[in-house]
């Protein structure tokens, strides 16, 4: 092994690693807010990445089907109390953004040729039909449970994880899908080449980081999540909605999945069932940092990256053996240092 | 069933009962007697293999609703590429519905799992998977068992020999961290061993992968004259474009796993020139006009195109319908040995599967023997170039 060997995979390492780092956060921030281990953050991935190459085909992706499916099951639950409490006008902004906005985007992509539009436009486009699905799903599977046990939560998880690839197979069929590049740009630094695609991955991990760093640090609802994740009951004593920080943190969530997906879509293969490994991938960065430190988390997410590119090359067929088996020394000495404490309140 | 009336002198009730049920029974076999021809399958329609268990499945909407002027009703479950699953659907279909023939499974581990079930009931079963141990040897259980798809071995035989006629000396290997790519491996290694190919590298990947990065430059370093990728569908180009990416000039060979539309569209440009042995369906309409499977293969296409929209055929479909092929022209021989829904019928049917000769099917021509269940021979694989973004045969 030379030095341009290692700086490959040092680069690929950290293209991955800065995916891993983004799933990371979301992870560590669904479960400090609201408990829940959040298993289809993956799902979001393979949602994001694939909705995109739907759109570039010139076909109409079957997520908007079921972000008008879910936003009517939402209706159904919300639409009653709304109009208890808030009267007509209440209820005409839950059905507008449950009902007319995804029926909107179905007659937008239906009639408009949206696959000609920049790749900008329609990579904002699958955001706008992916990211509400993280509040919709919160409402309809979480929020009925939300002072549940982390293990029922858990479970919940997991049963959303299923019918999520399951219907990512109907949408989007068995074979995967890759996207065109956001740059074909590469640049030669001393001995290596650097591809444009990775700088974009890495850079805009980089800006996200520090967008969600001063969300949580300057604004009110940033505040207001981070209270909630610190002391449920205390926040909500000062008046913070427990259902409203829930959905905020699933559309967080779901945003930072989506923007996985599309960043990763033009370097490899994205199938219907590949977000569940890589969200694997961020949770034991996720488990690196406690499921509670951000830094640690990111940091443990390039570590993650760099181990699979290094073990690629010396053992390919064992990588994720490798890969998973780091959790144990993390768990041993996780438990070693800390106390044990028993959650559920 | 026992004669019961010769108690002679004994309770007369009990006779008038014996001969009540005795009736009902010869009600109930005779009814049996006129039942449909019922066909189980279980196929991968979801899960890890969907891309192939979704094309078999619309494949069999494509097969004969009657055979012989007998009625056929076809039982489809999914077993989610899951081989519990799969045991679970072979029982079901069996007991509960009394299937005369099972199709399925489509991929190996599920196959192999069900041939135990099919040899305890005594019925045929007709896998879609492609390892030679489903049918090899033919010992007491597989008796009941044939296959359609091609061995790994014959289409790793093309490829040793194209590349040893290609003048290649040194060739690397990546494959699929699985049973598939271990079963290449085996085979290619001791192939190309026996052709004095020199193996310089060996890698795995998984299919769900995101890079590939250190296989390939690994691979790139050993520097070898062609690399063979065994992968099955659209996995399989990812580690084609990191080769492309890392500019690997010499040849590049993939497996019958990835004769499918999709591949292309993921692969695009960076698959130009690749080689693959496939089944003759794959080009079917470049066969020359005397290959005896040009037209089987040619109908097929033109019916799997009209049902489900031009370009979607793929090859894995084509075994589908080959076990379907089987099936229907062994069926007519089976009914003069006995009723659908009879064991007599199950084993007049394995015996006539047995028998076939010469049945062409869209993989090639089928000649079944007491030692071989497969029945394939040299004219069910051709070598294929990419070329265009089409499938091109080679000459």
């Amino acid at each position: 092994m030379d030095l341009e060997i290692a700086m490959l995979l040092g680069q690929d390492g950290i293209t991955n690693g800065a995916i891993y780092a983004l799933l990371a956060l979301a992870l560590v921030l669904v479960f400090a807010v609201t408990r829940v281990i959040f298993i289809p953050q993956g799902e979001f991935v393979a949602y994001g990445a694939l909705t995109l190459a739907m759109i570039e085909a010139g076909r109409l992706p079957g997520t908007v089907w079921l972000l008008l499916a879910a936003g009517v099951l939402v209706v159904a639950l919300d639409g009653l109390d709304a109009l208890r409490r808030g009267g007509v006008g209440r209820l005409v902004k839950v059905v507008g953004w449950n009902i007319v906005y995804p029926l909107a985007l179905v007659a937008l992509m239906r009639f408009v040729p949206t696959n000609t539009w920049p790749l900008a436009a329609k990579v904002a486009l699958t955001m706008a039909v992916v990211v509400p699905l993280g509040p919709m799903i919160y409402r309809v599977a979480y929020q009925p449970v939300a002072e549940a046990s982390v293990l029922i939560l858990l479970i919940v998880s997991v049963a959303v994880h299923v019918a999520m690839v399951g219907l990512a197979l109907l949408f989007f069929g068995a074979e995967g899908s890759r996207t065109s590049a956001f740059s074909d740009a590469s640049f030669t630094v001393g001995p290596m080449m650097v591809s444009g695609q990775s700088l974009w991955v890495i850079g805009t991990s980089a800006a996200l980081i520090v967008a969600l760093a001063l969300f949580f640090g300057r604004t009110i609802y940033g505040k207001a999540l981070r209270a909630t994740a610190i002391n449920r009951a205390g926040a909500r004593l000062m008046g913070i909605s427990p259902a409203l920080a829930g959905r905020l943190t699933f559309m967080l969530a779901a945003l930072i999945g989506a923007l996985s997906g599309v960043l990763i879509a033009p370097i490899a293969t994205i199938y219907y069932d590949t977000g569940f490994l890589i969200g694997l991938k961020g949770f034991v960065a996720a488990i690196i940092g406690g499921l509670a430190s951000y830094p640690i988390a990111a940091l443990g997410a390039i570590l993650v990256g760099v181990l699979e590119a290094f073990s690629s090359f010396w053992a390919s067929a064992y990588k994720e053996v490798i890969v998973f088996t780091l959790i144990i020394p993390v768990l041993v000495w996780r438990s070693l240092t800390s106390h044990h404490v028993e959650e559920d309140e | 069933m026992r004669v019961l009336i010769t108690t002679g002198g004994g309770d007369k009730m009990k006779i008038q009962k014996t001969v009540l049920a005795a009736a009902l029974g010869m009600a109930f076999v005779s009814g049996a007697a006129f039942a449909d021809i019922n066909v189980g399958v279980s196929v991968s329609a979801t899960g890890p293999a969907a891309s192939l268990g979704i094309p078999e499945k619309n494949t069999l909407t494509l097969l004969p609703t009657t055979i012989a002027g007998q009625k056929v009703n076809y039982i489809v479950l999914d077993d989610a590429s899951d081989t519990t699953t799969a045991v679970k659907n072979i029982r079901k279909l069996i007991s509960e519905d009394k299937v005369d023939v099972v199709i399925g499974s489509t991929i190996t581990p599920n196959s192999l799992a069900m041939i135990d079930v099919a040899a305890e009931s005594k019925t045929p079963m007709i896998s879609m998977a492609a390892s030679s141990k489903i049918v090899d040897p033919v010992d007491e259980k597989r008796r009941w068992v044939f296959k359609t798809p091609q061995n790994d071995q014959q289409m790793a035989t093309a490829i040793v020999s194209h590349m040893v006629d290609a003048g290649v000396k040194t060739v690397g290997f990546i494959g699929f961290a699985d049973a598939y790519g271990e079963g290449w491996w085996e085979q290619f290694s001791a192939i190309a061993e026996a052709r004095k190919l020199k193996i310089v590298a060996n890698e795995r990947y998984k299919r769900s992968d995101t890079s590939v990065t250190g296989q390939v430059l690994k691979l790139y370093a050993a520097k070898p004259d062609a690399i063979l990728i065994a992968g099955a569908g659209t996995p399989a180009a990812l580690p084609q474009k990191s080769l492309k990416q890392r500019g690997f000039a010499g040849k590049i060979y993939q497996t019958h796993g990835v004769a499918n539309n999709d591949f292309l569209r993921v692969c695009g440009a960076d698959c130009e020139g690749t080689f693959l042995p496939a089944g003759p369906v794959l080009v079917a309409d470049q066969l020359p006009a005397d290959n005896p499977v040009r037209a089987t293969a040619q109908e097929y296409v033109s019916k799997y195109e009209a049902a489900f929209g031009k370009g979607s055929v793929s090859t894995f479909g084509g075994h589908a319908w080959d076990a379907g092929t089987l099936m229907v022209n062994a069926v007519p021989v089976a009914l003069k040995a006995g009723q659908p829904g009879s064991p007599e019928f199950r084993a007049a049917l394995r015996d006539a599967l047995e028998g076939l000769k010469e049945v062409a099917g869209a993989h090639g021509i089928f000649n079944m023997s007491p030692t071989d269940h497969l029945g394939l021979d040299q004219r069910s694989r051709v070598m294929v170039q990419i070329k265009g973004g089409a499938w091109q045969m080679v000459k």
